[in-house]
């Protein structure tokens, strides 16, 4: 069993590009040149240049001592929130943009929901001086403020999505729109690993830097490489693509999905895509998703605002479908009160995102010899105004 | 001989007139189709409406929005349908999204078609490499056009395999855009258009994307087998109703 795509840009029965027609130069451009571009040793070189220069890589692996105590278990905590920017997402939108540059692609293109893809897009765009426009939902630009004024601080044009539901499926159909307008000059760059081949594979080889850290932190720690389990949020899925990746193979390590629950699976409020979503097609892309009976996409509710994708992406719903991951569903209040407590036991305010993985530990009992890695993908700073509100502080 | 192909023969320069079922109301589907016969139209392009219609610009989309919340869905589109070829004869296509026709079943929604007299599909989201693997047969097997699109960016190569696999004609994307963005064709499309003409392809090409008037309308078939209006004519529904459809063909036709 291959957990890698294959060279039809297929995960088992996942994936593919099921783009119109007006994309398909746009897309086969890229899916041509991404691999060579990555393997040039000159783009490889200023990659990893970025990563530790600027993103601040590699990220601590940090043992958390009183977490550990509490759940009788060995936990690591991988300190993406550490990143520049407060989360995963840059390591993506670093590699990207390089792509893009390699292209001779003088805009760039981005979607985001919570605005943290649309921030990580916009601050690599400062840095190379391109030219960047970010589509947002128009209610997510309402409540997601902070970011909206980072991402223009840092000279993006922040463009509100009025269609559809106005959030993050429609910021990405908007995306599209633009790309199918602007073929010649303009890249697009996806924050996770959803969308047509090849995006779902780059974005998780540009993610996979924090597996490939993770094996070599942990030969420090524990004196080997596997872990017994790894556990990560997964909206789209990108920071648990990017955590899982090196371990894919390894059929012993454990692999955790954490999806939201939001109010509760069966409450019509939820984004617990693996169970609710069936096959279908979403922003170019066989996965499985949540739609009404007619095939019509539907709108999906968490308090984060990173993980309310009504899709996941292929390589995670091959994972799901083969059972090399265990998928579980955490709900707001099962995740807000995780992320407390990893405020008053470590002295880290997680990310609303990354407190649902961490709800997983009053869920599933693990043996005190069990060295449990968690990916800490984001910071909560972004998440302080749902904080306040959701425990009146 | 499909009606697609026999209506490809005529010696004239086609028009083919888009709406989404379902607006502006969910049961105007049947009258705005023989409204459209009866004022000369070549052939119809019915629209499926998806939530999520990436090829669309705004006008489409929020008339497919609008199509949705009327309650529209596919098994009522087809019930709509199902005596339609009692009172009209012209070519009648489908053109939806890809998620919908899947939930659906892929076969099903063929046989429901072939029995109603649909005579052909238009499914953006729908790769050629996937429909030739997997859905080539089905559709085959029930007499269903699929036509394929090409753009400005196509290359020639693609253009020539594309010609050689359709059957029925091509579906000649004006412009690098989603539908309803253009207001005049320019020399980049008048290029365009001839390159393609230069081609000599097998199947009659139909251009669609960014025509709204008498204008636009003979601008793109001047090399072209014919064109399709999509939003200028979903605009003029929502703002005029069903009742004066006659008056917008005319104004194309005449």
């Amino acid at each position: 069993m291959s957990y890698f795509v294959d060279k039809k840009g297929y995960y088992g029965e996942f994936g593919g590009a099921f783009i119109p027609e007006m994309l398909y130069p746009n897309v086969k451009e890229l899916e041509d040149n991404y691999l060579k571009i990555m393997q040039e040793p000159s783009f490889q070189e200023e990659f990893q240049n970025l990563l530790k220069e600027y993103v601040g890589r590699p990220t601590p692996l940090y043992f958390a001592k009183r977490l550990s105590e509490k759940y009788q278990t060995k936990i690591y905590l991988k300190r993406e929130d550490l990143c520049h920017t407060g989360a995963h997402k840059i390591n993506n939108t670093i590699g990207q943009i390089l792509v893009a540059k390699k292209l001779g692609k003088t805009r760039v293109i981005a979607e985001t929901g919570a605005g943290q893809h649309g921030v990580a897009t916009a601050t690599v765009c400062a840095l190379m001086g391109i030219e960047c426009v970010v589509y947002m939902g128009e209610i997510d630009i309402a409540r997601q403020a902070p970011n909206v004024a980072r991402m223009k601080m840092l000279g993006a044009k922040v463009v509100p999505a009025l269609s559809g539901s106005r959030t993050l499926k429609d910021a990405t159909n908007e995306a599209i729109r633009d790309w199918i307008n602007n073929p010649v000059n303009t890249h697009y760059i996806i924050g996770s690993v959803v969308g047509p081949h090849p995006y779902p594979d780059m974005v998780a080889r540009f993610q996979s830097v924090i597996s490939e850290e993770i094996k070599k932190q942990l030969k420090v720690h524990e004196n080997k490489e596997n872990p017994d389990y790894v556990i990560a949020c997964v909206g789209g899925g990108s920071n648990a693509a990017g955590a899982f990746y090196h371990y894919l193979e390894e059929e012993k390590v454990n692999l955790i999905a954490v999806e939201a629950a939001g109010l509760g699976i069966h409450s019509g409020e939820s984004a617990a895509t693996s169970v609710l979503g069936k096959e279908g097609v979403i922003h170019g892309s066989k996965t499985l998703l949540m739609q009404s009976e007619d095939g019509q996409i539907t709108e999906p509710y968490s308090i984060s605002a990173g993980l309310d994708y009504p899709g996941i992406g292929p390589l995670h719903a091959h994972l799901y479908r083969t059972k090399r991951a265990e998928f579980i569903s955490i709900t707001d209040a099962e995740a807000m009160s995780a992320g407390l407590e990893l405020c008053e036991l470590e002295g880290i305010i997680p990310a609303i995102e990354s407190a649902h993985a961490l709800a997983v530990f009053n869920m599933k009992k693990f043996k005190e010899s069990d060295v449990v890695v968690l990916n800490l993908s984001g910071r909560g700073d972004k998440d302080l105004d749902t904080y306040v509100k959701y425990f009146k502080l | 001989m499909n009606r697609i192909n026999q209506k490809l023969q005529e010696n004239k320069k086609l028009l083919s007139i888009y709406f989404t079922a379902g607006f502006p109301k969910i049961n105007d589907t049947v009258s705005i189709i023989e409204s459209l016969e009866k004022s000369g139209v070549d052939f119809i392009e019915i629209g499926l409406p998806f939530s999520d219609p990436l090829a669309d610009g705004p006008t489409i989309q929020a008339s497919s929005t609008k199509a949705l919340d009327n309650g529209m869905t596919t098994e009522v589109l087809f019930n709509q349908l199902k005596d339609i070829r009692k009172t009209v004869k012209i070519p009648l296509i489908i053109m939806g999204y890809f998620n919908p026709m899947m939930q659906f079943g892929i076969e099903n929604f063929c046989k429901k078609c072939a029995e109603i007299g649909i005579d052909g599909l238009i499914i953006p989201d729908l790769p050629l490499d996937v429909y030739n693997n997997n859905y080539k047969t089905i559709f085959e097997k029930y007499g269903l056009i699929n036509v394929f699109l090409i753009t400005p960016q196509t290359s020639l190569e693609r253009i020539q395999f594309i010609d050689k696999i359709s059957d029925g004609f091509i579906y000649m994307v004006s412009s690098a855009s989603v539908t309803g963005s253009q207001s005049a064709f320019g020399k980049t499309q008048d290029d365009y258009f001839k390159r393609i003409a230069d081609l000599n392809l097998k199947s009659p090409q139909i251009v669609g994307f960014g025509i709204s008037n008498a204008e636009t309308f003979k601008q793109a078939t001047k090399y072209a087998k014919g064109a399709i209006i999509g939003s200028a004519f979903v605009k003029y529904l929502d703002e005029n109703g069903t009742a004066s459809i006659q008056k917008f063909v005319n104004k194309i036709i005449n």
